[in-house]
């Protein structure tokens, strides 16, 4: 496979800035589809709102833009309901880490089988340069007029909290690497998230494309992704901002795999049919025994 | 009032007691033991919002004929508290027979407030084996005085705790027996008479109630994913679904919170699954963007709001139906949707089924709009023909040239789902060019609006007329809508005069376009609702530019009982409006 079998066949006017990192991005995550032979049409790619939930509008492939910070809970369905299908959420920070923070953490907690991409770039760029919940506190906006008070979100170290089972980070400055990140993400079984350093050329002139070059650094070639503990203590790293894999714990659960339907069988949900012997017999069990002990749900 | 009317055909069983003492017991096994018994029953609960203590009651009527709704009369009463019979003394006539511990209801030697046949239910239960028999013996009192058969009922206590073990078998046997001996003496010595005829024809019958009748619904419907956050009175769907998720293969998922929930049934039905959310109002509150998102989408969802009362928090056992125009209007932007408010059990089945295929046929959110008192009420009644059940998926094998929303003159455009044939399925809650691609082009989002409105023609073709009971020329409509059916039916029917009218709406939305004809031939309109505004009159008005004369509205939290409708359809016919007509 190549990078253009991803290409729209048709004219597409694209949303993003000349020199903004999405472009980057999009062009990296079709490479690394096409090294993985994924099939555009065995593939979903699930967005919230924002300049990076866009991305799926410029690929070739199924695409579920929904609302502003959901993008998570339709990809865990999308994957539930149909295991065979490649489910990828591509949003910003803004979406996967504001407006859905709780489903961040508890899509976490449930650990589908997807892959979760999210354009970290500390501002907010569709409503126009607005603090993010990873802009760094000091960072002035025309709403944080004397700075960000807020304390600095740390994806990393909250997706760690929480055993997620595949946590990454890359800048897109290095394609080639961000590229490998993405292929190791997308191929780890579970809840897998790569936030992607991405410079914002129009909102954020703090955090540029030298910025992030010069406060990154890989981690070392002997780093123990394995080790929770360590990675917690280099995830907390803030003088220098290391890249790389972070953390895998490929032991986790899957959430398909555990799901009550998938326990006896793996033929994906919308291949089975409606058990109709057992909606009679269930008429027939009422005439006899009628009524099942449903308990009062008081909240 | 009709407190007066003696407990003989028609016999209304309340027991009383704290949250936690085991009143929903006797009420399964009461439900269970008459439906084997081949008695007609009804019943229903109020409880508080807690897991211990406060005061809960559930009302059980045993009749001679069918029997679906509330009665506020009691004919016996078992208080299992001292605030217990505080709390249903409003209820009480003369003629009630409260069976209950003397010692407990006024302690100390007191006399009581209100005459007691005593049973020493505690000291009783203990000499079986312990406090937790109490509840048995009840069932073995109300056995007796109903003269249910003794063998039936033994059989049917020893096979329900044969899993509990043999001594708790024997036990529960042991306090049935020493039940349905008092029960025999309350009848034998004349205290209570009840002479209640069983029928042949209720063996063939089955009894549910509203929350399962929807989760059964579902199931008939094909569905096969649930996601849900639990919230009463809606919590008993989602817990009916869950436990036969294996056998019926449902994805059943407890949601971190509403906007997940609802956002996960969208993305189910997207990649071809058949997926519902069930809450009540104040979560249907955080899916309303959601149900947008379905709008815009064009992605079917099935909906189902248990209503009680609000705002906020509000009343949260209870039941009301205030959540009308809120469900209508939920969701910001124009688009179609249906909302069927079941005015029965049967109801629930048949609606919530046709809800799926409804849903699926015109992409839209298709809501069932209940309450907690229908959610929470048991009957017995003819079990649905379910043989013609079959699930025909609207959605198609996509072809390489596939584009998801296609201009067509019903406005439906062939829904693909993703991995199933070579196209690619796009969808975006941005307004969308015809791939489902984001677009600010004027014309586009003209013919977008219009093709997602169009499907609202055909909607209201195929939507559920009234249902009307007496003639169309009358002196009185009663209008209602949704769970005070019966209730309304019954009211009307003790009124026995034969120039009232009941219409009843189970859809509620669109109404069916001969709406307007079921109101030309009534001098006088009353509208019944459980709420606090008539909102539904509202909606009537707006969609048919009738207005409603007279309203009878209650919303303390509890249902229309049959006497208090009764005596307020009294009132208002005494002081009618338009004596002569319009």
């Amino acid at each position: 496979m190549d990078a253009k079998d991803f290409d729209l066949e048709y004219e597409s006017d694209i949303a993003w800035c000349t020199g903004c990192g999405d472009h980057g991005i999009l062009t990296v995550l079709k490479k690394a589809l096409a090294e993985l032979n994924i099939d555009p049409a065995k593939l979903v790619m699930v967005s919230g709102i924002g300049q990076a939930a866009k991305t799926p509008h410029y690929l070739r492939t199924n695409v579920f833009n929904g609302l502003h910070g959901r993008a998570l809970p339709p990809a865990t369905a999308i994957k539930a309901v149909n295991p065979e299908l490649t489910v990828i959420a591509e949003s910003g920070d803004g979406d996967i880490y504001g407006e859905g923070g709780n489903h961040f953490m508890h899509c976490i907690r449930r650990n589908p089988d997807i892959t979760v991409i999210v354009h970290n770039n500390m501002v907010y760029g569709l409503t126009k340069g607005q603090a993010s919940p990873t802009s760094q506190p000091g960072f002035k906006t025309s709403v944080q007029v004397d700075g960000v008070i807020l304390g600095q979100f740390n994806p990393l170290a909250v997706a760690l909290s929480l055993d997620a089972s595949f946590v990454a980070r890359a800048f897109i400055g290095d394609m080639e690497q961000t590229k490998e990140i993405i292929k190791k993400a997308v191929t780890h079984k579970g809840f897998a998230l790569v936030d992607i350093f991405q410079p914002c050329v129009t909102f954020n002139k703090i955090n540029s494309f030298q910025w992030f070059k010069a406060n990154t650094y890989y981690l070392e070639s002997t780093y123990d992704p394995h080790d929770r503990v360590h990675v917690f203590q280099r995830a907390l790293e803030a003088e220098k901002l290391p890249l790389g894999v972070f953390y895998i714990n490929s032991g986790k659960p899957v959430f398909e795999d555990q799901i009550t339907i998938y326990r006896k069988s793996t033929v994906p949900l919308i291949k089975r049919a409606v058990n109709r012997e057992a909606l009679s017999g269930f008429i027939d069990k009422k005439r006899g025994m009628p009524v099942a002990s449903v308990s009062a749900k008081v909240l | 009032m009709e407190k007066d009317i003696p407990g003989i055909r028609d016999v209304s069983i309340v027991l009383c007691g704290e949250a936690g003492q085991g009143i929903q017991t006797v009420e399964f096994l009461m439900a269970s033991l008459l439906k084997i018994s081949r008695y007609n029953f009804f019943s229903t609960k109020e409880y508080m919002s807690r897991v211990r203590g406060g005061s809960n009651s559930t009302e059980i009527r045993v009749s001679t004929d069918t029997v679906n709704a509330f009665v506020e009369r009691i004919d016996i009463l078992f208080p299992f508290t001292a605030q217990a019979l505080e709390h249903v003394r409003w209820r009480l006539s003369g003629k009630t027979l409260i069976i209950g511990d003397k010692d407990l209801l006024a302690p100390g030697g007191k006399e009581p407030a209100v005459k007691i046949y005593h049973v020493p239910f505690n000291s009783m239960a203990k000499e079986v084996g312990g406090e937790i028999y109490s509840n048995v013996i009840a069932v073995g009192i109300i056995a007796g005085i109903l003269g249910i058969d003794a063998e039936i009922s033994n059989n049917f206590i020893g096979r329900y705790f044969e899993r509990k073990g043999v001594e708790a078998a024997k036990n529960n046997s042991t306090a049935l027996g020493k039940g349905y001996e008092i029960g025999h003496r309350i009848s034998d010595e004349g205290t209570f008479k009840a002479t209640i005829e069983m029928h042949p024809e209720i063996d063939n019958q089955i009894v549910m109630n509203g929350a399962e009748a929807v989760g059964f619904g579902a199931l008939c419907g094909g569905c096969n994913f649930i996601s849900a956050y639990p919230m009463t009175p809606s919590t008993g769907i989602l817990t009916f679904l869950a436990e036969k998720s294996l056998e019926y293969d449902i994805i059943a998922e407890q949601a971190e919170d509403e906007i997940a929930a609802i956002n996960m049934a969208i993305g189910a039905w997207y990649a071809g699954g058949r997926g519902m959310v069930c809450t009540a109002g104040g979560g249907f509150a955080l899916m309303t963007e959601g149900v947008s998102l379905a709008g815009m989408l064009e992605i079917p969802v099935v909906i189902s709001v248990g209503q009680r009362p609000a705002p906020a928090t509000g009343l949260p056992t209870r039941t009301e139906q205030g959540d009308l125009e809120m469900v209508l209007y939920a969701g910001h932007g124009e688009f179609p949707r249906v909302i069927f408010a079941p005015g029965t059990i049967e109801d629930c089945i048949s609606l919530t089924r046709m809800a799926f295929n409804l849903a699926d046929k015109y992409q839209i959110p298709v809501f069932i709009l209940s309450d907690q008192y229908i959610m929470d009420s048991y009957y017995n009644f003819q079990a649905p023909d379910i043989s013609d059940i079959k699930i025909e998926h609207q959605y198609i094998k996509t072809d390489k040239d596939y584009v998801r929303y296609t201009i067509t003159d019903s406005g439906i455009s062939p829904r693909g789902i993703p991995g199933y044939g070579e196209g690619m399925v796009v969808v975006d809650s941005d307004e969308h060019d015809f791939r489902g691609h984001i677009t600010e082009d004027y014309n586009l989002r003209t013919a977008m609006v219009n093709k997602r409105l169009k499907k609202m023609h055909q909607i209201e073709l195929e939507a559920i007329p009234p249902e009307l009971t007496g003639g169309k020329e009358c002196g009185y409509l009663v209008v209602c809508w949704g769970s005070t059916y019966h209730i309304a039916r019954e009211a009307i029917k003790r009124l026995g005069r034969n120039d009232i009218s009941l219409l009843h709406f189970n859809q509620v939305y669109p109404l069916h376009t001969d709406t307007a004809d079921y109101f030309r031939g009534a001098r006088n309109t009353i509208i019944v609702e459980n709420n606090a505004t008539s909102q539904f009159s509202r909606i009537l008005r707006a969609s048919t530019g009738i207005s409603i004369d007279k309203k009878i509205l209650q919303y303390n939290g509890l249902p229309f009982s049959v006497e208090h409708l009764t005596e307020s359809l009294k009132a208002e016919i005494e002081q009618e409006v338009y004596p002569h007509g319009r």
